[in-house]
């Protein structure tokens, strides 16, 4: 219908969320445009993993609307809110991998849950998603415990992409890796962003991956959202925390040459 | 209209046959959501593609597709492919190649066919690692107990090495904590045993020997057997459970590169605690099972307390006694070693440590039950 108008994939409204007295997520709204990768970024203790576990429906806002795909979220309990959960894919920071399955049988296991396949279709799926994030078939059989930090994200990733997901939360997907690993790691978002028609919202540290792989970036200061737009946008904020971020030392490739 | 749109997300598959060529022409939404309906279609397709020649697919109708119902068309593919068929794909909108080219790369390599042993083949090589486990485990026991030989030496040379505060609050965990559980557990075998004895006793009028059988069955053997299994199962899983997940934090790795021996600061004073609590636990817990015998014999028995105290007094000896407590430290070794071993055994995972903790527990109990075999024997052929 409204082919010409950016669709809108994650819709946050006025979002309140605390623990206790403290107010973490302060009157926040955000839209995420379907088949970007929108990278958030914030100081340690800022709120991005507290934004992200509720757009997801882990954390109960306190106030305000979370909308991801036209669809309402309520707690993670609520039935809604577990029917889109097959729209989606998380990567969590370290994985979290079911330790007692292999490789194989974590990338399975939503598969397995959602649809009524053969195994051999499954193994074959899976095997597919394997290659598709750039491990082989066999690694499929490796445990958790076996597997590399990068060989993790990875596995996590395939995952987090088994039912083909509309939207993919990455949080801090590059953190732990070598650059060479990091960058590499960038490339496949990148790629499979393309291939898949993904919308992905990375929450992220790495200057170097929002720099290459997002197409826009939200800084989070102070409980709300301090700076929005691509690259060239927000290093022209003038928001003190953002110019902290993105004109300090480690942040000196961003800056255009000669400047 | 909203019947028209589902019409249109319901995945078909058009077979056209002119001659020996075949055209499939996919439509709707070939998305994982409609997995068992498009696995149907295209085995069905795939048993009719055996016989034709030419395979041509046309993907113009397809609404929507994701890797699921791109691998299904790709198998198609392949089926003809590999039998030098010729395959056409036409009509592949252009947001969809991306995928369509990159489901083409993957699968390709064949898995390695892995060597199946046969039947016998495979129990022997079961037997054999079992065997050879057994032999480890006796060599982690050994090993363990040395450890902390050593430790306990070091500790002997210089007595300010030993870590007071650790010790005090395992004594407090292990010791102090389980006090009431173990007077309630104690005190109800030995009214069981009172009462069972009461029961059975009567008939042959030997009520008088029930505080025989409950004297000496709760001073020599029951009270340290019930007392040391309480423990294994309470205390020496928590053992297994906190050295596991330090293990798997890497803490432990953490203060050996600082150069401090793990078995010293975490180990020995678990161990000497549990060697301290064990003996202790088991002279209360002896009480509240005579306790209880007495009880059951004053309310079900009809005998008075004084004469009740008054047998115990002839039946059970100050050896009997010995007998009993002789044991716990022992049985209280064998739980730590046991506990604190499968816990440095954890690995990486959530389920090992699960694993390693019910070894722990299963092991040691049955450890407790051969060590008070070996000493029933022991202390037969002494005479005591």
């Amino acid at each position: 219908m409204d082919k010409a108008a950016p669709r809108v994939a994650i819709r946050v409204t006025d979002l309140v969320v605390g623990f206790g007295r403290r107010v973490v997520i302060d009157h926040l709204s955000l839209d995420v445009v379907q088949g970007e990768i929108l990278g958030l970024v914030g100081a340690s203790g800022s709120g991005k993993s507290v934004l992200m576990r509720s757009i997801i429906g882990l954390l109960p806002p306190q106030g305000g609307t979370i909308e991801v795909m036209g669809t309402p979220i309520g707690s993670a309990s609520d039935r809604r809110t577990r029917a889109i959960a097959g729209r989606w894919g998380i990567l969590f920071q370290r994985g979290a991998l079911f330790s007692s399955l292999t490789a194989r049988q974590n990338v399975q296991f939503p598969l397995r849950e959602a649809l009524t396949i053969s195994d051999r279709l499954l193994d074959e799926i899976a095997n597919a998603k394997l290659e598709m994030v750039g491990l082989s078939a066999e690694d499929g059989d490796k445990f958790p415990a076996e597997l590399s930090g990068g060989m993790t994200k990875r596995v996590a990733l395939a995952r987090a992409l088994a039912l083909d997901p509309a939207i993919v939360f990455l949080d801090e997907p590059t953190s732990g890796l070598d650059p060479i690993s990091a960058g590499d790691f960038d490339a496949l978002i990148k790629t499979l962003q393309k291939t898949l028609g993904l919308t992905v919202f990375m929450v992220t540290h790495d200057l170097a991956s929002l720099n290459t792989v997002c197409d826009r970036i939200a800084a989070l200061a102070d409980g709300r959202i301090a700076a929005l737009g691509t690259m060239h946008d927000v290093l022209r904020s003038e928001h003190p925390w953002v110019r902290a971020y993105f004109r300090g030392k480690r942040s000196l490739m961003l800056q255009p040459k000669g400047s | 209209m909203n019947e028209e749109t589902q019409l249109a997300s319901a995945p078909q598959l058009i077979r056209l046959f002119s001659g020996n060529a075949v055209e499939l022409r996919p439509s709707g939404a070939w998305i994982a959501a409609n997995a068992g309906a498009l696995e149907a279609l295209t085995d069905a397709a795939a048993l009719e593609l055996r016989q034709s020649a030419s395979l041509r697919i046309n993907m113009a109708g397809v609404a929507e597709i994701d890797t699921l119902g791109a691998w299904l068309l790709e198998k198609l593919t392949r089926q003809m492919t590999s039998r030098d068929r010729h395959v056409d794909v036409v009509g592949v909108s252009e947001k969809d190649e991306g995928l369509i080219a990159e489901i083409r790369e993957v699968n390709r390599s064949v898995p390695l066919a892995v060597e199946r042993p046969g039947l016998v083949a495979d129990k022997l090589e079961h037997v054999g690692r079992a065997a050879w486990k057994a032999a480890e485990d006796i060599a982690v026991f050994l090993q363990m107990l040395g450890a902390l030989c050593s430790a306990l030496l070091s500790v002997f040379r210089r007595p300010r090495s030993l870590r007071l505060t650790s010790l005090t609050y395992q004594l407090y965990k292990v010791g102090w904590q389980a006090i009431p559980i173990v007077l309630l557990i104690t005190f109800l075998i030995g009214a069981i045993i009172a009462q069972q004895g009461f029961f059975h006793f009567r008939k042959f009028g030997a009520d008088s020997y029930v505080v025989d059988m409950v004297g000496i069955l709760v001073v020599r053997e029951l009270g340290v057997l019930i007392v040391a299994i309480m423990v294994a199962g309470r205390s020496g899983s928590a053992y297994t459970a906190e050295l596991g997940s330090m293990k798997m934090r890497e803490e432990i790795d953490a203060l050996s590169t600082m150069g401090i021996d793990p078995i010293s600061v975490l180990v020995l004073p678990r161990i000497l605690a549990l060697v301290c609590a064990l003996p202790i636990l088991t002279f209360f817990g002896s009480m509240a099972a005579l306790y209880g015998g007495g009880l059951v014999a004053w309310l079900y028995g009809n005998m008075s307390p004084p004469i009740f105290i008054e047998r115990l007094h002839d039946a059970i000896s100050v050896t009997h006694f010995e007998v009993g407590m002789i044991k716990a430290p022992f049985m209280a070794l064998v739980i730590g070693i046991v506990a604190c071993s499968e816990g440095l055994r954890v690995k990486g995972s959530a389920e090992s440590l699960g694993r390693q903790t019910t070894t722990s527990v299963v092991k040691s109990i049955f450890l407790v039950i051969v060590l008070d075999g070996l000493f029933a024997v022991f202390f037969a052929s002494i005479g005591m």
